[in-house]
């Protein structure tokens, strides 16, 4: 059984990152990102069967796309705390001759990254491309892929989700972040998109409900579930409920900092509701 | 002049399918994506052969794309298939992001390219595609002019590391390059000497050069014809070599005149030796339903059209 306590104090960690970077140079995403920290925590701590170091190729070792790139604070603060590159570099996020750039990319050459994303809805085909790869290379490892749920309005996706049961994509666990949040509003003011559960199931995925997705326990044991139910011919999805903001009262439950930075105040507020585990860079 | 044989006319899309029947047998990482235009493309050798590594990803582009990149990750070499304005206007932004600015290996086979798709009409004639690609970083941009030249870029191109763009057409022209040649990428081919005029053509368009050469030679009119294959990384050192020679220049594409080949020369040009240069290309418009010898003519692409541009361009010397 993993230890908790050290994945919850790893995730406070991550949360005085994304603050502490997105302030420095007062823009990204702040709230997604935080509504994500436990996600990738339990990812590439726990879920993942990782390799050491980094390979464009990733032969042999479970594989990770961020579909909705505008979370590269708490992507690049999870890749920095899990090795990597140096937690140092989280100083440089979204600098001029950085490597972390707004949205991640592999054009800098950031060990970890194996697509640029930012522009909505095409990191699920990418996904299903590099899990059909593995499944060529007889490779039996997982490809696991992020999508915000405001995403999912992006045409791209429906069809990448029609193909993955068409073609019986069935080592991917693709989870969708629903915090029924967008930059204009929640979801369902925006564009109301009914029952994902439904949609996905409509096509043909396995669909796996994990309704704390800001718990730890609750996360593993959901993405335990979902691995359990790989190779049996139907892709597998993770409806993953989460709280835009979390782990900063003034930033939950609101799209008002969905790519807005704290201000000084703000940010100390939000670091003393977060106090230092594992030190910060 | 040196003359050229057509040695039977096949169309260019039968050399991608040919290439990429060869490529099935002697690179096993060689795979091959569709949306659901395999006739068209003539994949169906290779998906036949191959069945494993033949992906029909039915009529969703914008997912074909973005799958050939994931498919990299691993070591896979994907070629893509559809027609020229569906393998980049309608996904430019998933070329743009999951391949180019992630500098995926991938192979992006656009067929039925400019006017001689003929009587589909404008809504699948696509002229701005050389444009839109080789604005691209890192995009390397192939337009080949015949059966054997598109057969043996299909098979180089597997070698090349990185994203390109080979473009192609639908009818049968006539093919007169070597059966055996080896294809370089970035480099220009010099297919007939000449002193008074030289004419810089890609694609179908290269026929249509040498045939203008022919008339032109008749007229007491000197031309040099080099064929530009590769549009992106562009032979400067060709380029300006021959106009050192001929002072003036004719560019031939089945493009629109506004991003295209003409473009390409004329920066070079500007850059290195200012020459007059006359554009023989669509002039900023749409096409239209009509054969593709009648759509040619009409919009002043064909070997007429280069004969009147050479005789104006060396007037302006």
């Amino acid at each position: 059984m993993p230890n908790t306590q050290q994945l919850k104090d790893l995730t406070t960690q991550v949360r005085r990152d994304i603050l502490r970077m997105v302030h420095k140079v007062n823009s990204g995403h702040p709230g997604g990102s935080l509504g994500c920290a436990e996600f990738f925590v339990c990812l590439y701590q726990e879920i993942m069967d990782r390799n050491e170091g980094f390979d464009m190729n990733g032969i042999g070792e479970d594989l990770f796309f961020l579909s909705n790139g505008h979370i590269s604070p708490v992507y690049y603060s999870v890749l920095a705390r899990s090795g990597y590159f140096p937690v140092d570099e989280l100083n440089s996020f979204r600098l001029i001759n950085s490597r972390l750039q707004g949205h991640p990319t592999t054009h800098e050459n950031l060990p970890g990254i194996r697509i640029a994303s930012g522009s909505l809805g095409q990191g699920m085909s990418v996904a299903l491309g590099a899990a059909q790869t593995k499944k060529l290379n007889k490779d039996s490892h997982l490809v696991y892929s992020l999508h915000g749920d405001g995403e999912l309005q992006e045409g791209q996706n429906w069809e990448a989700i029609m193909y993955a049961a068409g073609n019986n994509v069935d080592n991917i666990i693709s989870t969708i972040d629903l915090n029924g949040q967008q930059i204009d509003g929640a979801t369902d003011d925006v564009l109301p998109m009914g029952s994902v559960k439904a949609k996905f199931e409509a096509f043909g995925w396995t669909v796996v409900e994990v309704n704390e997705g800001n718990n730890i326990e609750a996360i593993l044991k959901g993405m335990a579930d979902a691995k359990s139910k790989t190779g049996q011919g139907k892709p597998v999805c993770v409806l993953l409920k989460t709280v835009m903001g979390n782990g900063v009262d003034f930033m939950m439950h609101t799209h008002a900092w969905h790519g807005k930075a704290p201000n000084d105040e703000q940010l100390a507020n939000g670091l003393a509701q977060n106090p230092e585990t594992l030190g910060d860079y | 002049m040196k003359t050229y044989t057509n040695t039977g006319s096949k169309d260019t899309r039968s050399g991608f399918g040919d290439g990429l029947t060869e490529l099935g047998k002697t690179n096993e990482n060689v795979v091959a994506l569709c949306a659901d235009l395999i006739g068209s493309l003539k994949m169906d050798d290779f998906k036949a052969n191959h069945p494993e590594r033949f992906f029909q990803v039915g009529i969703a582009e914008a997912n074909m794309i973005g799958l050939a990149a994931g498919m990299t990750i691993g070591g896979k070499i994907p070629f893509t298939g559809t027609f020229a304005n569906f393998s980049t206007g309608r996904v430019y932004d998933q070329i743009r992001q999951s391949v180019a600015y992630s500098d995926k290996n991938v192979k992006i086979c656009a067929s039925h390219a400019g006017l001689t798709l003929g009587e589909d009409g404008a809504t699948h004639q696509i002229l701005e595609d050389i444009g839109l690609m080789k604005m691209l970083p890192g995009m390397t941009v192939i337009n080949t002019c015949d059966y054997n030249q598109t057969k043996a870029a299909t098979i180089a191109i597997a070698e090349h590391k990185g994203p390109v763009y080979l473009r192609f057409g639908r009818p049968k022209v006539a093919n007169f390059t070597s059966v055996d040649q080896k294809f370089e990428i970035g480099k220009a081919l010099h297919l007939v000497d000449g002193t008074d005029v030289t004419i810089v053509a890609t694609g179908h368009l290269v026929w249509e050069a040498l045939e203008a050469a022919k008339v032109l030679n008749e007229k007491g009119i000197s031309a040099e014809v080099i064929n530009i294959h590769t549009i992106k990384p562009l032979d400067d050192e060709a380029i300006i070599k021959s106009v050192s020679k001929t002072s003036c220049v004719v560019t031939a594409e089945e493009h629109n005149y506004l991003g295209g080949l003409g473009e390409s020369v004329a920066r070079v040009l500007a850059t290195n030796k200012p020459t007059p240069q006359e554009f023989v290309a669509t002039k900023d418009t749409f096409g239209e339903s009509g054969t593709p010898e009648q759509l040619m003519e009409k919009y002043g692409l064909n070997s007429d059209a280069i004969v009147k541009a050479a005789e104006a361009v060396i007037k302006r010397k």
